[in-house]
């Protein structure tokens, strides 16, 4: 019957959304991603691979992608690009160390001719713990400022408190929807 | 819908599936949102191609593999389970399938039931040693699930991945172990496999383990099975009253209620190797299963009886009543058996009775079974020579039936057997044979039956009648058959001297074939006929040496590489020849399995003797002798020593084994103390042996001169470094390690290692007189033995002949012959007689070397 359903609404427009969630391992991307889908904080292990589900927000279907982001699977994001309409990046900002190379991932990726017509949005997780870096040194340490024709917009959050994520989801909804 | 999905299931059809097309198609699973029906036809039809052996390449195999990664995004059952099989079809044949790690982590762990099982079957074949830590925890978890379905599969598939990581699996014993007792069937059995895996190695805790689960019975019959195959297994290998626990266990079962167990128990008794003290019980039960209503329990009992005939015929002859119901069985695999079984069992008087039924459903059975009625008929003819005439026949006839190559090549087979054991019925065979060849469609066949003709043919009373026969085929077959045919010809005009100038029109005319091979055959017959030199003949006609395939393509390899200079002709006589075929009597009378092919040893040796620097320089190995045991058994170290004789060297092959898990020794080399006139030329070290592998040492030695002096013994002695190491993973501490020894029992050069005997052939006397002008050495000896047949016997081990070279009753005279290393052959004679109550025997060996002549001699006194 799940078919048959699929089917149909599949038929009926109202096309899922397809949202990919990258970033360097370790800067929150699987605990967003349940986050957003049942509204728990759930444990999670490094992931070798990739999580998607199925995650619904005020009535609009988002198809979310969660890729691995160790080393050793990131050359394996680009085999997911196809048909995305919006990328969540996610960075740790009390990781000062990395958010060099997570930059540098950042703008390999908005290179990809798949991603041209992408939204971006930029989450600056873990903003509960001490010494992390604010929203603006994020901003400046991936060199957003020099980011021309992509919608995006950054957002600090804290996944395990729940916070900003909301306006997060709110705001890329918006930007869905205006695109149409 | 479903009448639709059949339609279009009916439209696409999967029988002009094309790999090009399929791998477009799945380009489909990249969209969003994905239709399932769709995908569920395009990954059914996947699976299909590559379940008919289409190849992809590991790029097409990888694009696949990661589009079907993008079907995760469906939450269909029915095409998640799709997506499972094709990662388990595409994960040995894409890159980085390790991709779907989480995915699949989480569908096994996850609340959908449907998922889990398959998941971690899916999992399991696509992690590698190093990702499976990872997944350690919830393997353990899914081995004690409540799920069967879960733990089942979690135990099944940590049974495959024990192969690749012994190590890793063992430490999920303990939750294995735990879950034996299981109220499932499946989930305690698989259970009981992983535990007893898991302690394939160690014979103490297996018996622990059995021994403590025959006390508690098992719910699950297909767990009782494999235990009881378990205390079969080590009632096989203990041959001591200790092991009589095991077979009581094993008879406990013949009373249980499931018929499965009361099989396996059954068939574990009539197959231990020790006599059974109670077969009685095990018989009966076969007998009760087959009178069963059950098909396959009827099937079970003949076929089992079938296999007992071969060591307790008396036993099964108390089921001829049984058997006598079953031969008119609807099911015709069981009546097969029962008649071949009786016709094992029974008198002669009841063989024309069962043939009779036997060609009634013949041409129901497959060929198969069909088989099996013809090895029993092979046996029969052996066993009543005087019921040659009837089953001659009767084995004739199913030769004009249909039927495929495997078939006929054993009826011919039975044929030949026939001709070669049975004088009497070597006419009537030969004439069934060359029957068979006027209308046989297998050309390697008719090769073969040419080729028995031309060898038997010319000793039969009337040889001519043969001829038009094998003529027949020159004009009319292929090319393969017509060149046998004309050596066939040849056989007979070299034998029968009265036949010479037929056969010599024959071959002329042979000499106009279009085919290269018949041509060449015809004229190089021709010459060595017309020539006339007995000797020449003989050599090149009827008694030709046939080398050993593999070893002759070998030497001729070695030769066309060596830097040796090619102007040295190749020279045939230091190939082994085919091995006599020294083959005992076939024991089973119902044997379905075909036999792996014999691998002779200087085979099975010649790569591993290719390590040795410059071994090719040393020619072709003339023989490799069997292994002796160095060491006790069960010792620390396990040491074997082959020998392997070369024309002018010796290499001695030292197979060691270190039995002690806490050891890996190093700089393993043999400190050997050569006989006098022996020089050793290198050693090849072993430069690591770790725990249960095996490694080699090779010494490489120069013969001396003389022969004479070839004989004598080496002393030796194992050297190596001792380092400790962990026992579970092998790794050696840090530190130096120690040098330790171990003394080796002394090895022999006796003379029969360097000769290549076979016992005498028909012409043998012919052989004989004409080695009259070759050097002869003649000598007599008292032997200490106090009987003749005895004697004799001894003497043929001495010189490594076998024992079908004995003849005589009163006077035992031994003839052989052989050839000694670098190819000079050797001719013995040994007479014994009984005088005075001790064995005198007179041995006399010719030889165009005098010096080997008398060799042979010394090494008997």
């Amino acid at each position: 019957m799940g078919g048959l359903f699929s089917y149909f609404r599949g038929l009926l427009g109202a096309r899922e959304m397809r949202i990919l969630i990258l970033g360097l391992d370790g800067a929150g991307k699987t605990t967003i991603l349940y986050k957003l889908q049942v509204g728990e904080v759930v444990t999670t292990i490094p992931t070798i691979g990739f999580n998607v589900e199925q995650v619904t927000y005020k009535n609009l279907k988002f198809q979310v992608w969660d890729l691995g982001g160790q080393t050793s699977i990131r050359p394996y994001w680009r085999c997911y690009y196809g048909n995305t309409d919006a990328i969540i990046y996610v960075v740790d900002s009390a990781d000062r160390d990395r958010i060099g190379i997570s930059k540098d991932e950042l703008v390999h990726m908005l290179r990809e001719e798949e991603l041209a017509n992408a939204i971006l949005v930029v989450l600056a997780n873990k903003q509960d713990m001490a010494g992390c870096l604010t929203v603006a040194e994020v901003h400046q340490a991936l060199g957003l400022d020099a980011l021309r024709d992509r919608t995006f917009q950054i957002f600090k959050t804290s996944a395990v408190r729940g916070e900003g994520l909301d306006q997060a989801m709110d705001w890329l909804s918006n930007a869905l929807q205006a695109r149409k | 819908m479903s009448r639709r999905d059949k339609k279009e299931d009916e439209d696409s059809g999967f029988q002009n599936l094309d790999k090009t097309t399929l791998l477009q198609e799945a380009r489909y699973f990249n969209s969003t949102p994905v239709i399932p029906r769709k995908c569920i036809h395009i990954l059914t039809k996947i699976l299909y191609l590559l379940n008919q052996g289409e190849k992809l390449t590991t790029q097409e195999a990888t694009d696949i593999f990661f589009a079907t990664t993008k079907l995760f995004q469906s939450k269909d059952v029915v095409l998640r389970r799709l997506v499972y099989l094709t990662i388990k079809e595409l994960s040995p044949m894409a890159q980085d399938v390790i991709i779907v790690t989480s995915s699949l982590t989480k569908d096994m762990t996850g609340k959908e039931d449907l998922y889990r099982a398959a998941a971690i079957r899916a999992l399991c074949t696509i992690t590698d040693s190093t990702m499976l830590q990872a997944i350690e925890r919830y393997m353990k978890q899914a081995i004690v699930d409540t799920n069967p379905a879960v733990s089942s599969a979690a135990l099944v598939s940590a049974l495959h991945l024990s192969a690749t990581v012994p190590d890793l699996v063992r430490r999920w014993v303990m939750e294995a172990q735990g879950v034996i007792t299981s109220d499932n069937a499946m989930v305690s059995y698989h259970a009981l496999a992983v535990v007893a895996g898991a302690r394939r190695n160690d014979r103490l805790s297996t018996v622990k383990l059995v021994t403590k689960l025959a006390r508690t019975p098992l719910r699950s019959s297909y767990a009782i099975c494999l235990l009881i195959r378990y205390a079969a297994k080590l009632a096989e290998e203990d041959q001591t009253d200790a092991s009589e626990p095991y077979v009581e266990f094993i008879e406990s079962c013949l009373r249980h209620k499931s018929e499965i167990v009361v099989y396996e128990a059954a068939h574990a008794i009539v197959n231990l190797r020790k006599s059974a003290r109670d077969l009685a019980q095990a018989v009966s039960v076969l007998q009760i299963f087959c009178g069963s209503s059950k098909a396959t329990m009827r099937l079970a009992g003949a076929r089992t009886l079938a296999k007992l005939t071969a060591k307790h015929p008396n036993a099964v002859a108390a089921c001829a009543v049984d058997l006598e119901n079953l031969i008119s069985d609807p099911n015709r695999s069981v009546a097969t058996l029962a008649v071949t079984t009786l016709l094992a069992t029974g008198a002669e008087s009841s063989i024309d009775r069962l043939m009779k039924q036997i060609s009634s459903f013949m041409s129901e059975i497959s060929d198969e079974f069909k088989i099996v009625v013809v090895r029993a008929i092979r046996r029969l003819c052996s066993k009543y020579p005087r019921k040659h005439q009837s089953l001659a026949s009767f084995l004739a006839g199913m030769l004009r039936d249909e039927g495929g190559l495997q078939y006929k090549t054993a009826i011919a087979d039975a044929i030949i057997a026939l001709v070669e054991e049975n004088p009497d019925a070597k006419e009537t065979g030969l004439a069934h044979l060359c029957e068979f060849i006027e209308d046989c469609e297998h050309a390697s066949l008719a090769v073969r039956i040419l080729h028995i003709l031309g060898r038997e043919g010319p000793k039969a009373r009337q040889p001519s009648r043969y001829i038009r026969y094998i003529y027949n085929r020159v004009i009319l077959e292929s090319g393969p058959v017509r060149a046998a045919a004309v050596s066939a010809v040849a056989r007979f005009g070299a034998a029968r001297p009265e036949l010479l100038p037929n056969i010599s029109v024959l071959l002329a005319r042979c000499q106009l074939d279009d085919d290269d091979e018949v041509r060449d055959r015809a004229i190089y017959y021709s010459a060595i006929l017309d020539s006339g030199d007995a000797q020449l003949i003989n050599d090149y006609i009827i008694n030709v040496p046939i080398p050993n395939p593999v070893l002759l393509e070998r030497a001729l390899q070695d030769y066309l590489n060596s830097d040796a200079d090619l102007s040295e002709p190749f020279n045939l006589a230091t190939v082994p020849t085919m091995a006599e075929e020294t083959q005992e009597p076939k024991e089973a009378p119902v044997e379905i399995e075909s036999r792996a092919p014999i691998v002779s040893r200087e085979e099975q040796y010649a790569d591993q003797i290719k390590v040795i620097p410059g071994i090719e320089k040393l020619g072709p190995i003339f023989k490799t002798c069997e292994s002796i045991d160095l060491t006790e058994p069960e010792t620390e170290y396990r040491v074997q020593c082959v020998k392997h004789i070369f024309a002018r060297h010796l290499v001695l092959q030292f197979e060691c084994l270190n039995t002690l898990s806490d050891q890996l020794l190093e700089k393993v080399h043999i400190r050997l103390e050569a006989a006098p006139g022996y020089k050793m030329l290198i050693e090849v070290p072993c430069e690591q042996l770790p725990y249960d592998k095996q490694g080699s040492v090779f010494c490489v030695l120069e013969f001396p001169e003389n022969p004479i002096e070839t004989l004598g013994t080496f002393g030796a002695t194992l050297e190596f470094v001792v380092r400790d190491c962990d026992p579970t993973t092998g790794l050696p501490d840090s530190g130096e390690g120690y040098a330790d020894t171990y003394p080796l029992e002394e090895i022999e050069v006796s003379c029969a290692e360097q000769f290549r005997t076979r016992a005498a052939s028909d012409d043998w006397e012919a052989t004989w007189e004409r080695a009259a002008s070759a050097e002869e050495a003649c000598d007599t000896f008292g032997l200490s033995q106090s009987d003749v047949g005895e004697a004799a016997k001894a003497v043929c081990e001495h010189l490594g002949l076998p024992k079908g070279a004995i003849s005589g009753d009163a006077v035992k005279e031994i003839r052989g012959g052989g050839v000694w290393r670098g190819g000079t052959p050797v001719l013995v004679r040994a007479r014994l007689v009984m005088a005075g109550g001790a064995v005198t025997m007179q041995l006399t060996a010719r030889s165009p070397r005098e010096d080997i002549a008398t060799l042979l001699l010394a090494a008997v006194g």
